[in-house]
This record gives structure tokens, C-alpha cells and sequence, in this order.
């Protein structure tokens, strides 16, 4: 779809809930989602008269947390500013935000589409967020419904450089953004609960040369020509493939509207998941002045080298890491590995059962059956065990003890035995093969495998079968 | 200090009132552009304050990492009657106003 | 005598209660019969409890007293919040409005049984220094009624000077304790900003704002001061420094104190009688042991412009919480000073001339607080006037807000630095108008500035003095 003289240049801005136990400048709960309105509030957070925040010391540890796994510089010396402002859901009538001086700056993240491609980290902050708006008619009058719940809950923005180059790349940064996050277990993420908010920033740029080894070179790094003066940001996207949807049907509209000669809009635009259209909210041009000054009622931050490296001590392994380690010690492919650690979760099952491995006398199962179990879905590892699955494994892949001549006579004697079954398997009930499955396994005191002695049955039965 | 008069066109009065959200009549537009203009011409004293290699201090006290623990604290937290006590205008828990279009 | 009562220190207050020479309920009612009988010509408050209420306080002290304020009646300005008792900090925007918290300074002398008797009027929000910005009533000088009793604390001097409360909680901004203090003939303490929580002083400009005690003497602002000061978990900008017990390190005296005489404190257009009763205050020190010096504060001159950018600056943004939603009214409702002033602010801040107001003048703060450091290395503490004149007649400043700006030139640059100042009276203009000096210490350093206030009371009389009301 993209045209061979346009790019579309994207850049991303992403807001996430921590998941705190208080909000970011006072101590109310910061479990705001499905509570009865105004009923997690403060003098701080509902801006009364002469309250005044407190920062809340693991929010900014996890923000710089954020920032070190997305390889940014923590530059020693930090601050909070006022963003200025008036919005009913903004109690105060300013955000506590940062501005000049953010906790985390120049990082990146490498995705891989087909070829990796590193995608420039501008910056990672912190701030507050604001109070919830519900529309509603009362007494027959449209009216705007207020809960400050949600206000003064701890978030952390990252922006990103203008790197990405499609919507692809976009929900793959996406994607891995989201596993580093959950991997931290720093938020739930839950873009459809709001605890992980997008907000692409889209614009469509002529490629200033047609020699296509010089646009080759130059597509690598990101270097082609200027950015446009244009640029336009959507909002209201909840989900990964809504954020791929929306940015596509951005670029077609952008690419339309250049090709008539028009520059689109500079302005802010929603997205409409229904129609699977955007629409004009209001125009960016009309810049909002927010006249940022230093927050007067909270000190500056002045970490020390030991306090950055210690965070980084306290971060456990990342996926990157934990795929290339996945792959180099237990062997598997690049595709298992990427699987496996794509939840934490998963990834640290996965382990626990090759823990148990060594626990085996008869090792034989190797890291690669595991994983193949685990990523076939064989069995449901929210219900089983590691332990347990290690079992199961056992069983069924057993190596056959028994000759295969005495298997054949054992289960002629049951099928002799136990003609009612035979002739129910034969009219097609599966519960007497398995009925008869048992019997052999008891006569063969577990030397054989179910599945070799199933496969037997069936020819045997089936031989008889005319 | 003739040198040094800002002028402050009632436009830039007008902008400025919008930004603080002041709902300035247009009949004191007119005052208020004097007086403010009569206060510039008297601060404008600053710009000719030699600061060079001077940095600037936004906190006297010379704190650093004030901090609170992650822990919930209900000691503050008011009862949703208290938080709507003060409020003209409220329904089913919530604080209510006219209607907004446009989104933030 | 109850007469007498009104006239007692704190402390003495206290002991009378505990030998029971009196009842805390004397003690209440020797303050409430002042009110009743002055209030209505000095409007030093907004609100006054009623007597039910009153006594719902003095029943609920319980057996509980023996703590360093039990029974003690005092005010507050009605900048800070009282959960139950209505707040306006002087403006309609609050007309009416019931915190649902307290103040920090004012839980804490309700921990130490203090009985609340009112909210003082103020400017509003801060913004002057008359008390005349005000939507609501007007203090008036006990000493000439016709008079200004100075602001933005202006009601809790006057009710301290008409003897209507022993001690008044004020806030000091640029002069807001001190200004006051010295026109109604009163001791006001403008802290060390950090030393007292903030949290549930109404903002007016947050890096300049500080909570203070007001009281007939030194002694009485001291005790006050080691029950309010210390480090609040709810305000940030509070020192961890320990609180020393200022009450009990008064009598130290100042032999051999070096006491600084900043030459820019006694400018041309100073009124003549206010520099020779500074002036002879300060003969009175070397009597007492002390040692004049003189040093040099030149920046306070640009700090009148460095002032009057940054607390329009923060009290602008302070200001927007205001917005009439979940409390409070609109804000149509705010007066034209007050409007002036967020406009000011909002300009100032605003996109292309951040860079030549506000961050300018927080490179005129740095020079500020270099100045006062320079000249703390040769003294101990630093003497001059409060206010260029005496109280003004009412409506003679409020015509011109640059002559209002100018006439704080003496107690802005000590919000700009944070160091503490003691205003105290020194004596009478030829008019019989209370005159007042400041002593202005070190950062943290009240400890020195209120022994040289006390050792000053004990030699002289001026606090003793009274207005005919």
C-alpha cells in the first residue's frame, strides 16, 4: 500500500497505568477501575484548597526501571513540572508532569519484522493522571459526569522518536513494549482497560530521491529527506490491531490528500473503531500554551550512580535476553524460544518443568519435547503443573519395554478376553478402545507405550474387521 | 523608562484572560491594559539584571528525593458524601457539569 | 481581674489554669467579651464561632488539660483550612466553603488543646497588603480606625492588638506577618520557609508562602512556633531539621552578637520617624551588648521586580484549581486585583517570555539569596524597618499598584532568600501610629532572631502598649 515516492513517518506515544498500590502524590489506592465514584479521594488528589503532593517512591523507581530496559541514559539530575491548563477531569488545573528534565532519555528498542530494526526512545517520564469523563443525560440535558478516582494515578509516558515506518513495525513496537512492561510487572498494560494508552503521531513524507540505492541506504537511517511540517495524532485507539487499523487508514488518507496536491490538517483525530474511520476532534494548530514552570512543592530528584546501578540490579532478565539464553542452554529453535518467554509466565513454567527433569532417574526427555508440549497447547498448562506435565510426558513417550511379539499376545488375550468391548469399538464406540487400552497397560504393568498399544489394537481389531 | 514599556495590545490582554480563564468583560479590557502595562513598565527593571553565569534557583530549601513509601494510606481518603459536600452541582456520586464536546 | 486576663502571656495563661487562679473558661470568655465589644469597628474576622460552638470545644478538651495550649483561645487567617469551619481565604470564590480537612498548623494546636475562635480577614488569597482585596470585611487599625491594619494578615493583627485572641496563626508571602505586625504595634514571625507545613495553607505563591505565629510578644510567637514547626509527611518542601525548643532558649541574651545594619534598609523616601525609631532600637542592642555592623543587601531593590514576577507567576497557576466544580464559585468571582495579578502571572509564564520574566527572576533569586549569605558571613542577624511608613489611611494605596508594589521593597526579598525575620514594635510615630522593626536571621536560625526579639521586650515596653479602642 505505501507508495514508492511517500513514506509514512510515525511516531508513538504511550501512557501506562502503573500498577502502584497508591497513586503518585498522595495515598489513596491506586485500584481506581470498577469503583463506586469518588470514593478514592483526597484533599491531593481532588485538588482542594491547600493540599500538596508527596512523590511516591516505587513510581519513580519503576519509571527509571522502564527507562533502563529500554537501554535510555538516567541522567542524574531530575525534576517535576507544572503542565498548566484547564479541564473539568483536572482538578488542580495543572498536571504535575515533566518537562525539561524527564527520568529516562535516548533509549531504544529493537523489532523484528523480517530484518531488526532499532526504533529510538526520545524520552520516558512521569506524571499524573487525571479524573474520569462520562457523558450522560439527566432530566433530559446532555451533561458531562465527573469521577476523580482515577486522578493522581501514577503514569509513565514514553515517547519515541519518528522511526517507525509502517503499521506493522508500529504494532510490533507495540508488542514488545507490552511484553518488556509485563515482564517488569510493572503495569497490567491493558490497552482495553485504558492501563496502556496509544497515541500514534502520523504523517506521510515525499522521498526526495528516486535512486533507489541511495533510498535503500538512507530507508536504514531514517535520514531521507526532512520531516513533514505536518503531522497529525490519534487518539481513542484500544487496541494493537485498532492501532494497526487506524495508522493504515491514516496513511491512505494522508496519501490521498498529497496526491491531490493537499497537505493534510495539522490536528488531533479520533478513531472511530465502529466505521473503521478517523475523525477531526479539534486542530492541533490551536497549540495549547501550557506555560511549564518547576513544581515549587517538590524537590528535585539527584540520583547517584550506585542508586541507578542498584534499579538495574533489581531488573530481571528481558525477553531478548531471555530468548538468546532459552536458545543457546536448552537448545531450541529461534521460533520455540520466541514463544515460550512471550509471557513470563509461560517462560518460568517452562523452566520450573525442566527443573524437574533432573529429578527424573530416567532422563530422557529432552528441553525440546517440553517445549514443543507447551507450544502445541498439549496440554493446559493454567490447570497442570509443571510437575504434572513432566508426568504426563513421561507416560506417553515412554520407551517400549516389552517385545513386540509378547505385546501382540497380550492384547489378542484381551480382545478374546473381552469380546463385548471389541464388538462395541467395532459399532463405533471409542470408550471401549480405551476401555481396552487400560487392560493391556495393567497386563503389561507399564512396560508399553498407550500410543503403541492403541495403534496396535486398532490394526489387530481392524484385521478382524472385514 | 520609556525604553523598556511593554506594550500589551487588548489583544494580548484578551489572550492572556482566555489563558487563565478569566472571564474579563470587555468594558475593563480597557483598564486592565493600562494597569498591566503600568506593572510591566515597572518589572521590566529585571531585564536589565546582569545574570550572567548566574543559574537559576526554582527551591530555597536545598531538599532533594522527598519521597513517600507505596503504601495505601486511607487516613486522608474522604467518604464520597464529604468529597460532594462542597460541590453545586451533583448526580449519583458523581460531580456533574454541562456537557464538554471536545475531548482533550 | 478579667481585664487582666487579655493581657497575660501564654504561659502565664497556662499556669493560671493549672493553679487555678482562673478556668479555662474565663480565660475564653475574657477574649470573647473583647470580640463582642470591639469586633464590630475593627473587622478582624470573617467568622467567629458561636458560643455553642465554643463550648462544644472547651467540653471536648475533656480532662485533657495540661498540654502546652489547653484552653488557649486563638484565630487563624482565613487562608487555612478548618474542616467544618468556613474558609474563604478573604475571596467570594469560596464564599461559604466547608474544608473537609485541617491545616497541619492548625491540627497540631488542636492537639495541644488550643480553642479555635475564629477566621481572620485578609486579603484575598494573599494578594496585598492592606487587607483591603478583600470581598469581604475590611480590618481596621485598633489604633486609628481609619487606618490600614496592613495585610495581607491584616484582621489576625488586629484582633491580636485589640486583644480579642492571645495569638493568631498569619501567613507570609512577601511581608504578609510582618507588614501587619508592625503597623498594629505586634510581634509576627515570618519562618524559615520549610520550617512550617504548608498543607492546608491556601496557596498563594508556593516557593515564597510561609506559616507563622502572631502575638502580643516574643515570647508568646517563640512558644507558638515549637508547637507548629517541624517535618510534615503531607509537604514536601518541609525541613527534616529537628525543632529546637525556642521557648526555652530565650533568655540567652545578645552580649556579643554582631547585628548587621543593611545600608539599602533606610532608602530615601523612608519615612523620617520609622528609620529614628530603628535607629534607636539598634542603640538599645549595643546597650544590651551587641555589636553594629554594616553590610549591604543591593539586590533588594530588583527584588520589588523579581517579587511581583514570581508570586503573580505561581499564583497564577495556584489559582486555576478554582473553577467552581467541585467546590467553591466561579471565577467571574474573583476580585480585579486578583485578576490582575493571575494575568500578571499567566504572562509572564507564558510561551516567548518565560525565558525574560520567570526564569529571570529565578536568577535574581540566586542573587538575592548570595547577597544575604555575603552579609550573614560578618553578623549573626540583620536589623531594619518593616514598612516605609506607617499604617496608611484606608483607600490611599489602592489606587496605585505600582506604589502598593513599592511599598513591600523591605519584606519581599527575605520570601525570595527563605530566611526568617521577626517584625516587632520599636515605638510610635508622632501620631501615635505603631512603629516596627525586623530582625532577620540565618536560614533556620529563628533561635537567634527570637532571643534578640525577647532580650528587646525585656528592656523596653513598646509591646506592652496597647490601643484605646
Amino acid at each position: 500500500m505505501v507508495d514508492d515516492k511517500y513514506e509514512p513517518i510515525i511516531g508513538l506515544e504511550i501512557h501506562v497505568e502503573l500498577k502502584t498500590k497508591s497513586k503518585m502524590f498522595c495515598g489513596c489506592a491506586a485500584s481506581w477501575f470498577g469503583k463506586e465514584p469518588n470514593t478514592l479521594c483526597c484533599p491531593v488528589c481532588l485538588g482542594l484548597p491547600g493540599a500538596l503532593p508527596v512523590p511516591n517512591k516505587k513510581a519513580i523507581e519503576w519509571c527509571v526501571m522502564l527507562g533502563l530496559a529500554l537501554n535510555c541514559e538516567i541522567p542524574l539530575f531530575s525534576k517535576f513540572d507544572r503542565k498548566n491548563y484547564f479541564y473539568p477531569d483536572l482538578p488542580k488545573g495543572y498536571q504535575i508532569s515533566q518537562y525539561d528534565k524527564p527520568f529516562a532519555i535516548n533509549g531504544s528498542l529493537k523489532i523484528k519484522n523480517i530484518e531488526e530494526k532499532i526504533i529510538r526512545i526520545r524520552r520516558v517520564h512521569m506524571e499524573e493522571d487525571t479524573g474520569k469523563l462520562l457523558h450522560a443525560k439527566v432530566d433530559g440535558e446532555n451533561c458531562t459526569l465527573i469521577d476523580f478516582n482515577r486522578s493522581g494515578v501514577p503514569l509513565v509516558e514514553i515517547v519515541t522518536e519518528p522511526d517507525i515506518r509502517s503499521s506493522e513495525e508500529a504494532r510490533n513496537f507495540l508488542k514488545k513494549l507490552h511484553q518488556i512492561i509485563r515482564y517488569l510487572g510493572i503495569s497490567g498494560a491493558d490497552m482495553e482497560k485504558g492501563s496502556m494508552r496509544l497515541e500514534p503521531n502520523i504523517s506521510v513524507r515525499q522521498l526526495k530521491t528516486q535512486n533507489s540505492n541511495i533510498k535503500a541506504i538512507s530507508k536504514s537511517l531514517n535520514l531521507v529527506g526532512d520531516y513533514p511540517k505536518y503531522k497529525v495524532e490519534v487518539k481513542n485507539i484500544n487496541s494493537f490491531n485498532f492501532a494497526k487499523k487506524a495508522i493504515d487508514y491514516e496513511i491512505k488518507r494522508h496519501l490521498e490528500l498529497l496526491s491531490n496536491g493537499e497537505t493534510p490538517a495539522q490536528e488531533t483525530r479520533g478513531w472511530d473503531e465502529k466505521k473503521g474511520i478517523t475523525y477531526s476532534q479539534r486542530s492541533k494548530e490551536e497549540a495549547h500554551d501550557y506555560r511549564y514552570f518547576p513544581e515549587p512543592d517538590i524537590p528535585p530528584i539527584n540520583w547517584t550512580e550506585s542508586q541507578i546501578s542498584n534499579l538495574k540490579s533489581q531488573i530481571t532478565e528481558l525477553p531478548d535476553d531471555k530468548v538468546d539464553r532459552f536458545i543457546k542452554s536448552y537448545r531450541l529453535s529461534e521460533y520455540d524460544g520466541t514463544i515460550l518467554t512471550d509471557s513470563v509466565e509461560t517462560a518460568n513454567y517452562f523452566e520450573k518443568a525442566i527443573e524437574q527433569l533432573s529429578n527424573e532417574k530416567k532422563n530422557q526427555l529432552t528441553p525440546k519435547t517440553i517445549a514443543n508440549w507447551i507450544i502445541n497447547k498439549k496440554v493446559d498448562t493454567s490447570k497442570t503443573s509443571p510437575e504434572k506435565l513432566v508426568q504426563l510426558i513421561m507416560q506417553r513417550t515412554q520407551v517400549v519395554q516389552i517385545d513386540e511379539k509378547e505385546l501382540e499376545e497380550i492384547i489378542k488375550k484381551i480382545l478374546a478376553a473381552n469380546p463385548k468391548a471389541v464388538a462395541d469399538y467395532k459399532s463405533g464406540k471409542e470408550q471401549a478402545l480405551l476401555f481396552l487400552v487400560g487392560q493391556v497397560m495393567r497386563e503389561t504393568k507399564g512396560k508399553a507405550n498407550a500410543e503403541q498399544i492403541k495403534q496396535k489394537l486398532i490394526d489387530l481389531v481392524s484385521i478382524s474387521r472385514v | 523608562m520609556r525604553s523598556t514599556k511593554t506594550f500589551l495590545s487588548t489583544d494580548q490582554v484578551r489572550h492572556v484572560a482566555h489563558l487563565a480563564h478569566l472571564p474579563v468583560s470587555e468594558e475593563s479590557i480597557a483598564k486592565l491594559q493600562k494597569e498591566l502595562e503600568a506593572t510591566f513598565e515597572y518589572i521590566n527593571k529585571i531585564k536589565s539584571l546582569n545574570t550572567k553565569g548566574v543559574d537559576e534557583t526554582s527551591q530555597v530549601t536545598g531538599l532533594e528525593n522527598v519521597f513517600r513509601e507505596d503504601i495505601v494510606d486511607n487516613k486522608r481518603t474522604l467518604p464520597q458524601k464529604e468529597v460532594l459536600s462542597t460541590a453545586p452541582s451533583i448526580y449519583k456520586g458523581y460531580f456533574k457539569v454541562k456537557a464538554i464536546f471536545h475531548e482533550e | 481581674m478579667k481585664s487582666d486576663i487579655v493581657e497575660l502571656t501564654i504561659k502565664k495563661l497556662r499556669d493560671g489554669i493549672s493553679q487555678k487562679q482562673f478556668s479555662i473558661q474565663e480565660v475564653v470568655e475574657a477574649y470573647i467579651t473583647n470580640i463582642n465589644k470591639y469586633e464590630s469597628k475593627i473587622n478582624a474576622f470573617n467568622t467567629v464561632q458561636n458560643d455553642e460552638e465554643i463550648q462544644i470545644l472547651i467540653r471536648a478538651l475533656g480532662n485533657n488539660t495540661e498540654k502546652s495550649l489547653s484552653g488557649i483561645p486563638f484565630s487563624l487567617k482565613d487562608a487555612y483550612v478548618t474542616k467544618g469551619v468556613t474558609t474563604t481565604a478573604g475571596s467570594k470564590v469560596l464564599d461559604g466553603y466547608q474544608p473537609q480537612y485541617n491545616a497541619t498548623a492548625y491540627q497540631k494546636i488542636l492537639n495541644q488543646g488550643g480553642i479555635l475562635l475564629g477566621k481572620n480577614s485578609q486579603d484575598a488569597w494573599g494578594h496585598g497588603s492592606t487587607s483591603e482585596n478583600t470581598d469581604f470585611k475590611i480590618p481596621k487599625n485598633p489604633w486609628d480606625k481609619e487606618r490600614v491594619a496592613g495585610g495581607s494578615s491584616g484582621g489576625s493583627a488586629a484582633a491580636i492588638s485589640a486583644r480579642m485572641v492571645p495569638f493568631a496563626i498569619g501567613e507570609d508571602t512577601g511581608g504578609s506577618i510582618r507588614n501587619p505586625a508592625s503597623f498594629c504595634g505586634i510581634t509576627g514571625l515570618k519562618v524559615t520557609y520549610g520550617r512550617v507545613s504548608r498543607y492546608g495553607a491556601i496557596a498563594y505563591a508556593s516557593s515564597l508562602d510561609t506559616v507563622g505565629p502572631m502575638a502580643k510578644n516574643v515570647e508568646d510567637a517563640a512558644l507558638v512556633l515549637t508547637i507548629i514547626a517541624g517535618k510534615d509527611p503531607y509537604d514536601a518542601t518541609t525541613s527534616p531539621l529537628p525543632v529546637p525548643n525556642y521557648f526555652n532558649e530565650l533568655k540567652r541574651g545578645i552580649r556579643g552578637k554582631r547585628i548587621g545594619i543593611p545600608k539599602e534598609f533606610f532608602q530615601e523616601g523612608t519615612d523620617k520617624e520609622v528609620i529614628q525609631k530603628v535607629k534607636e532600637a539598634l542603640y538599645k542592642f549595643e546597650e544590651l551588648g551587641a555589636e553594629l555592623i554594616e553590610v549591604s543587601i543591593p539586590s533588594i531593590d530588583i527584588g520589588v521586580a523579581a517579587y511581583y514576577l514570581l508570586a503573580p507567576s505561581e499564583t497564577s497557576s495556584n489559582l486555576a484549581r478554582y473553577d467552581g466544580i467541585r467546590y467553591g464559585h466561579t471565577r467571574n468571582n474573583f476580585t480585579v486585583e486578583t485578576m490582575r495579578r493571575i494575568m500578571i502571572g499567566t504572562y509572564a509564564l507564558s510561551a516567548g517570555y518565560y525565558d525574560a520574566y520567570y526564569k529571570k527572576s529565578l536568577k535574581a533569586r540566586t542573587i538575592i539569596i548570595k547577597d544575604y549569605k555575603k552579609a550573614f558571613e560578618k553578623c549573626d542577624m540583620l536589623i531594619g524597618p518593616v514598612n516605609p511608613t506607617p499604617a496608611p489611611k484606608l483607600g490611599e494605596l489602592t489606587s496605585d499598584p505600582v506604589q502598593l508594589m513599592l511599598s513591600d521593597v523591605y519584606t519581599l526579598t527575605q520570601n525570595i532568600a527563605g530566611i526568617p525575620s521577626l517584625a516587632l514594635p520599636c515605638g510610635f510615630s508622632s501620631t501615635g501610629l505603631p512603629i516596627g522593626m525586623q530582625i532577620m536571621g540565618n536560614m533556620f536560625d529563628e533561635t537567634t532572631i527570637l532571643q534578640t526579639g525577647y532580650a528587646y521586650q525585656q528592656a523596653t515596653d513598646w509591646h506592652k502598649m496597647k490601643p484605646k479602642l
